[in-house]
């Protein structure tokens, strides 16, 4: 009778233990939101570009991480950030739809622009500036290239340029020698059939 | 074993420290005997705006101006920065882009002067005497202003090391006359003919730092510059406390950091600087344009190039005038004809192979060697499997394993090789010399940093777009807010008579949720 006694108060006490110590863990350790949501978002480029069909990088991040939508969606990313979301994850890497273009810039042909601030407020990060009946500007530093200014240009005067390529931001490509190509190309392989 | 036995050794005082691996190439010293002289006057010279590590200069210049040498043409932009100097007086005939000696190939906006062949002066600066008497601030606003940057090849601005920082004093001043990489004599020409005025560059260091020790370090393949250093300072009543150092000579010894330990027994932690182990390191052709600053008042204009390579007819140590076409001076040495030769920009260990020499002389050139083609083979491109031998593990000054992080930059698994401290690599090629498969090392770790850069730069940029996103987001949210707000508080006193009754609307918070409702 006492073994059984002794067998419902150790086993009683230690529930009652760890129901006391879950109880506390889930105040001190409490997460608002989804954490998943702030890791997918940080693999994206921030582009807010809207090609994934999504309205913003957070957006598709959240629905990501919801697996409402697929980890191959995000354009200017390409194959990296698809399998950086898919290895995050842990689902299955598919291939990128369309290939990521060579970085753009949007540039304003001021002679051209008649101060309307339509492109101002369509610009995701806030990289024009300008104000009513005034030249706009882009700030060459700050754009991501999104194309979103200029379907709302009354008088289309924005262009997209390739980003100059800078001296400073050259690196050294991989050594052309059989090898490196060889294990290029095998890595290629590997993610297109994965 | 022998490598414990050393270091314990090293440490008990009982024998010489010397840093870990390297490798002894042949020297091809070919112009270590022959005199410098003057390169004349290129009737043009091209200006790029960054011959420095650091931010690039603005032009002061327009075209059709009149410049004479020494005259300041651009102006430094931010603190890691130095401005750059006419070379000699003529007017300026084009401001446009032009290809500058890097392995890209690409170019950055250059200034051209047309030299009338006068070579007046600019003497505005003034020369200094009394630099014992000087507050160091001041020479080391000169050593900027004269647009001074480390002359051994890695052109870091010169003024933002000589400073007296009160958390880390200088003990030691490091004057490096190694010259390790084949070929280069430059240094060692400095070293023969002008060692007083190196001596006095060494003072001027010294005074500005506040030590009296220094030690300076020659290879023992230099036995007349040791002499001539030596001498010169037999007969100055100053510098007590300065040694002349000969070490074995070893490739990479004029790194900084491996010099700093062989000299001293100092490592130069990572990510630190010789100043946190209290040691300050020039090189002798710094040491001798800061004199040049100082007690002649002349702005960097001119530096010593070796000008040599198994495909130059006359090898040369040249004082050539900075923004020298370099097919010009080929040209002077009997250099015309580029097929079949090679050129390279620097030594060929750590230098880089131009692809042609339509390029200016900068202020990191120390050398320009002209090589066969077939001295060059085609090893590189007939790489073999690593066979494990462990060669480049033994050479590697930094104490790195290469071959693993060359797999690893291979296959693209950059956090592990930054993990396998990539970033220490210095670059000296010694692993790749060593490599008995050709496995091209260096160029798989140039590539793994460029990569990891460009992975940083891209997440740098992304951050702050998205910050940038965020906070527009919240702006927009706010004006609905106030907008929300004030329509609410106008409803308060003009209550609009058709709805009066179905909308209180006095709390804003209810009104906002309200509009949000009506706008879904």
């Amino acid at each position: 009778m006492t073994g059984l006694f002794y067998a419902l108060l150790s086993l009683g006490g230690f529930a009652l233990l760890a129901g006391v110590v879950l109880a506390i863990a889930q105040q001190v350790f409490h997460v608002e939101g989804d954490p998943m949501v702030d890791k997918v978002d940080n693999l994206l480029p921030q582009t807010q570009c809207g090609q994934c069909g999504y309205p913003g990088c957070k957006p598709y991040a959240t629905a990501v991480a919801a697996l409402e939508a697929e980890v191959n969606h995000c354009v200017p990313g390409g194959e990296r950030t698809m399998l950086a979301i898919a290895d995050l994850m842990g689902v299955e890497p598919k291939a990128v739809e369309q290939e990521a273009a060579a970085p753009m810039l949007a540039f304003v042909r001021e002679d051209e622009c008649i101060g309307c601030t339509l492109c101002i407020k369509a610009c995701p990060v806030d990289a024009i500036i300008g104000a009513p009946k005034q030249y706009h500007t882009i700030l060459a530093d700050h754009c991501t290239g999104c194309e979103l200014c200029v379907e709302p240009c009354p008088v289309d005067c924005i262009d997209m340029l390739v980003k100059p390529e800078l001296i400073e931001h050259w690196s050294w490509p991989l050594p052309k020698t059989r090898r490196s190509q060889l294990g290029h190309e095998r890595r290629e392989h590997h993610a297109g059939h994965a | 074993m022998p490598a414990m036995l050393r270091n314990l050794a090293q440490r008990l005082g009982m024998m010489a420290h010397s840093f870990d691996g390297g490798i002894h190439p042949a020297q091809h010293k070919i112009s270590a005997a022959l005199a410098s002289e003057p390169c004349p006057l290129s009737p043009i010279h091209i200006l790029p705006m960054k011959m420095h590590i650091g931010a690039p200069c603005t032009s002061l210049v327009a075209v059709g101006d009149y410049v004479l040498r020494g005259q300041k043409i651009a102006k430094s932009e931010g603190y890691v920065s130095v401005p750059v100097h006419a070379p000699t007086s003529g007017r300026v005939v084009r401001i446009e882009e032009y290809a500058i000696p890097h392995p890209s190939g690409m170019g950055i906006p250059s200034i051209f002067i047309e030299s009338d062949g006068d070579d007046a002066a600019d003497d505005s600066i003034e020369p200094i005497s009394d630099w014992r008497g000087m507050d160091p601030a001041l020479l080391r606003e000169r050593a900027r202003m004269c647009g001074l940057a480390g002359l051994g090849g890695a052109v870091f601005p010169t003024f933002i090391k000589l400073v007296q920082d009160s958390r880390f004093p200088i003990e030691t001043v490091v004057l490096n006359g190694i010259e390790c990489e084949p070929w280069l004599t430059n240094d060692h020409r400095l070293m023969v003919e002008y060692a007083d005025e190196i001596l006095t560059g060494l003072a001027i260091i010294m005074h500005m730092v506040k030590t009296d020790s220094a030690i300076i370090a020659i290879e023992d393949n230099k036995p007349d510059a040791a002499k001539a250093i030596q001498l010169a300072l037999d007969a100055r009543d100053d510098l007590d406390d300065v040694r002349v150092v000969v070490l074995p000579t070893r490739y990479p010894q004029g790194s900084e950091k491996q010099l700093i330990y062989s000299l001293t027994g100092r490592e130069v932690p990572a990510g630190k600087l010789p100043m946190h182990v209290g040691v300050l390191c020039q090189n002798v052709g710094t040491t001798r344009a800061l004199y040049q600053a100082v007690v002649l008042g002349q702005p960097l204009t001119e530096r010593m190039v070796s000008v040599s390579g198994d495909a130059m007819p006359r090898p040369a140590n040249l004082r050539v005038r900075i923004g020298t076409p370099m097919r010009y001076v080929f040209a002077r040495q009997g250099l015309e004809d580029f097929d079949g030769v090679r050129i390279l920009h620097g030594g060929p260990m750590m230098g880089e192979l131009l692809r042609h020499p339509d390029v200016p002389v900068v202020k990191s050139t120390n050398g320009m060697l002209a090589m066969r083609e077939a001295s060059f083979m085609s090893a590189h491109t007939q790489e073999q499997a690593c066979i494990r031998c462990g060669h480049c593990s033994e050479a590697c000054p930094a104490g790195l394993v290469p071959n693993l992080l060359a797999d690893q930059c291979r296959s693209d698994q950059f956090d592990k090789a930054e993990s396998y401290n990539l970033f220490d690599c210095i670059e000296c090629g010694a692993c790749s010399y060593v490599c008995p498969s050709n496995i091209p090392l260096v160029h798989y770790f140039r590539y793994g940093k460029g990569q990891i850069a460009q992975q940083r730069r891209e997440k740098g940029f992304a951050e702050a777009s998205r910050v940038r996103s965020e906070a527009r987001d919240m702006r927009i949210e706010q004006e609905k807010q106030a907008r929300a707000a004030r329509r609410s508080s106008v409803r308060k006193t003009h209550p609009p008579k058709v709805e009066a009754e179905s909308a209180p609307a006095s709390e804003p918070a209810e009104s906002s949720k309200m509009e949000q409702e009506s706008k879904d």
